[in-house]
């Protein structure tokens, strides 16, 4: 049986990792290479590694170490941030990224997420999308977080399905950061609309919460986090451990 | 020394990080005489069957496999390089594969439980059914991402997963190996079973 998939997603800037970790016999806690072994030997299913530099030479940097990270760490790899181009696509996916993950991008040209799934197939890539709740109805945000587009979530991420978005990362602003476990009705709603894999993104506070989210949502296929793993509140192993005891299916 | 086909489709850059990675000499190219001259040859190959059929004949490459094969050169094909070694794929409608092995690949829509998603995508696990590669892996978790798969090659099989229904996880047959799943994506598991076919 296909397993559900535990996710850390390591945000880059400047070549480094952002966010402090608090990890023992790490020499360099902000090397994505260093960081991204260390998950990868300890039960990650998945990497993402997220570009938040805003320079060009720090783009340089990160596809430099990006290229590192993919010599050295043998499990998908999915890469996001200034995705706004096929050439985009091309660079990462030169450097050794799986999947593309696209956000923003997708939000300005709605014929990215097309092209690039005609180019690379719809497995390649990954619409990421911000979604808030606004006068009660789901709305897609832009610019990581901070703009309200104005347009409802569900039927925009199911166009973007049907325009070739192979899976979606869901991070919802309304549970992000508050650590009171996973946005359940907005993933419901989105796990619904669309047949291809969802993962869970936002508000993850425990290790229980993605055993609720898994028992909640069985169309859920993946939980993805960042501090909660960096700071180690959750380790994956123990977190694999007890969802194998809570009878959901993991790679141990 | 592993050659690495490259034939105009997918990403090689882990596959040949994963043979450095062995300690194993590895090379892309889309030379037949560069490739001969390797020990040991991966067919590598990721979207349509139809496309990478046409281009693995286009560059005559289709001819070179089956004579290195013939040979007695032990050949891995992956994910779609796997199913390219059968004799024909349904993909839309009908191809010819390369025809090493006996069996055919055919669409994963309208054979699995209607609430299984297409692409299987994810890591599953492996129930080992014979063949040397993936001697000891049984119950060991690999990644896939694939919409078909191939059957009637009961000849061949060497292991399944179970996905809705047994679904054709790798096939072995003298020298010639496929495997469904990206062993290069497949941690160390995968890492020993490229090991294994660097010692074939």
């Amino acid at each position: 049986m296909i397993t559900k998939r535990i996710i850390p997603c390591l945000d880059v800037r400047n070549g480094r990792v952002v966010k402090g970790t608090n990890f023992q016999g790490l020499q360099d806690v902000s090397s994505p290479v260093e960081l991204g072994k260390f998950y990868s030997d300890n039960g990650a299913d998945e990497l993402v590694f997220y570009d938040i530099t805003a320079s060009a030479e720090g783009r340089k940097l990160f596809t430099d170490i990006l290229t590192q990270v993919a010599s050295t760490i043998f499990i998908p790899l999915t890469v996001g941030g200034g995705i706004n181009t096929l050439d985009d696509f091309d660079r990462v996916l030169k450097c050794g990224a799986d999947k593309v993950s696209v956000n923003s991008g997708a939000i300005r040209d709605p014929q990215l997420v097309h092209d690039a799934a005609r180019l690379y197939g719809d497995q390649c890539v990954v619409l990421s999308a911000d979604v808030k709740r606004v006068d009660g109805q789901f709305r897609v945000f832009a610019k990581g977080g901070r703009e309200d587009t104005g347009m409802e979530a569900i039927g925009w991420i199911k166009k973007c399905v049907d325009n070739g978005a192979g899976e979606v990362v869901l991070n919802s602003i309304d549970t992000d950061g508050v650590k009171g476990g996973f946005d359940l009705p907005m993933l419901e709603a989105v796990s619904n609309a669309v047949d291809v894999p969802v993962i869970a993104s936002g508000g993850a506070g425990c290790a229980e919460n993605f055993v609720t989210l898994f028992e909640r949502l069985p169309k859920v296929d993946a939980g993805l986090a960042a501090s909660i793993f960096h700071f180690g509140q959750v380790k994956i192993p123990e977190l694999k451990q007890l969802l194998n005891e809570n009878n959901i299916p993991v790679r141990l | 020394m592993i050659g690495i086909i490259d034939y105009g489709v997918g990403n090689l850059f882990s596959l040949c990080s994963s043979c450095k990675a062995i300690g194993e000499e590895a090379f892309v190219s889309g030379d037949a005489s560069q490739l001969a001259k390797a020990d040991r040859l991966i067919l590598p190959g990721v979207g349509a069957f139809e496309d990478a059929a046409r281009k693995l004949n286009d560059s005559g490459m289709a001819e070179f496999v089956r004579q290195q094969a013939a040979s007695g050169k032990p050949l891995l094909g992956i994910c779609l390089g796997m199913q390219l070694l059968f004799e024909k794929s349904y993909e839309f409608v009908c191809h010819q594969g390369l025809g090493l092995l006996k069996g055919q690949v055919v669409p994963m829509e309208g054979k699995l439980p209607a609430n299984l998603k297409i692409p299987h995508m994810g890591w599953n696990a492996l129930q080992i059914k014979g063949g040397t590669l993936l001697n000891g892996l049984d119950g060991q978790y690999v990644y896939f991402v694939h919409s078909f798969f191939a059957e009637d090659c009961e000849d061949s099989l060497s292991a399944v997963t179970e996905y809705g229904i047994p679904i054709t996880a790798a096939v072995e047959k003298g020298n010639v190996f496929g495997c469904q799943f990206h062993p290069e994506k497949s941690g160390n598991v995968g890492l020993s079973i490229l090991r294994k076919f660097a010692e074939v």
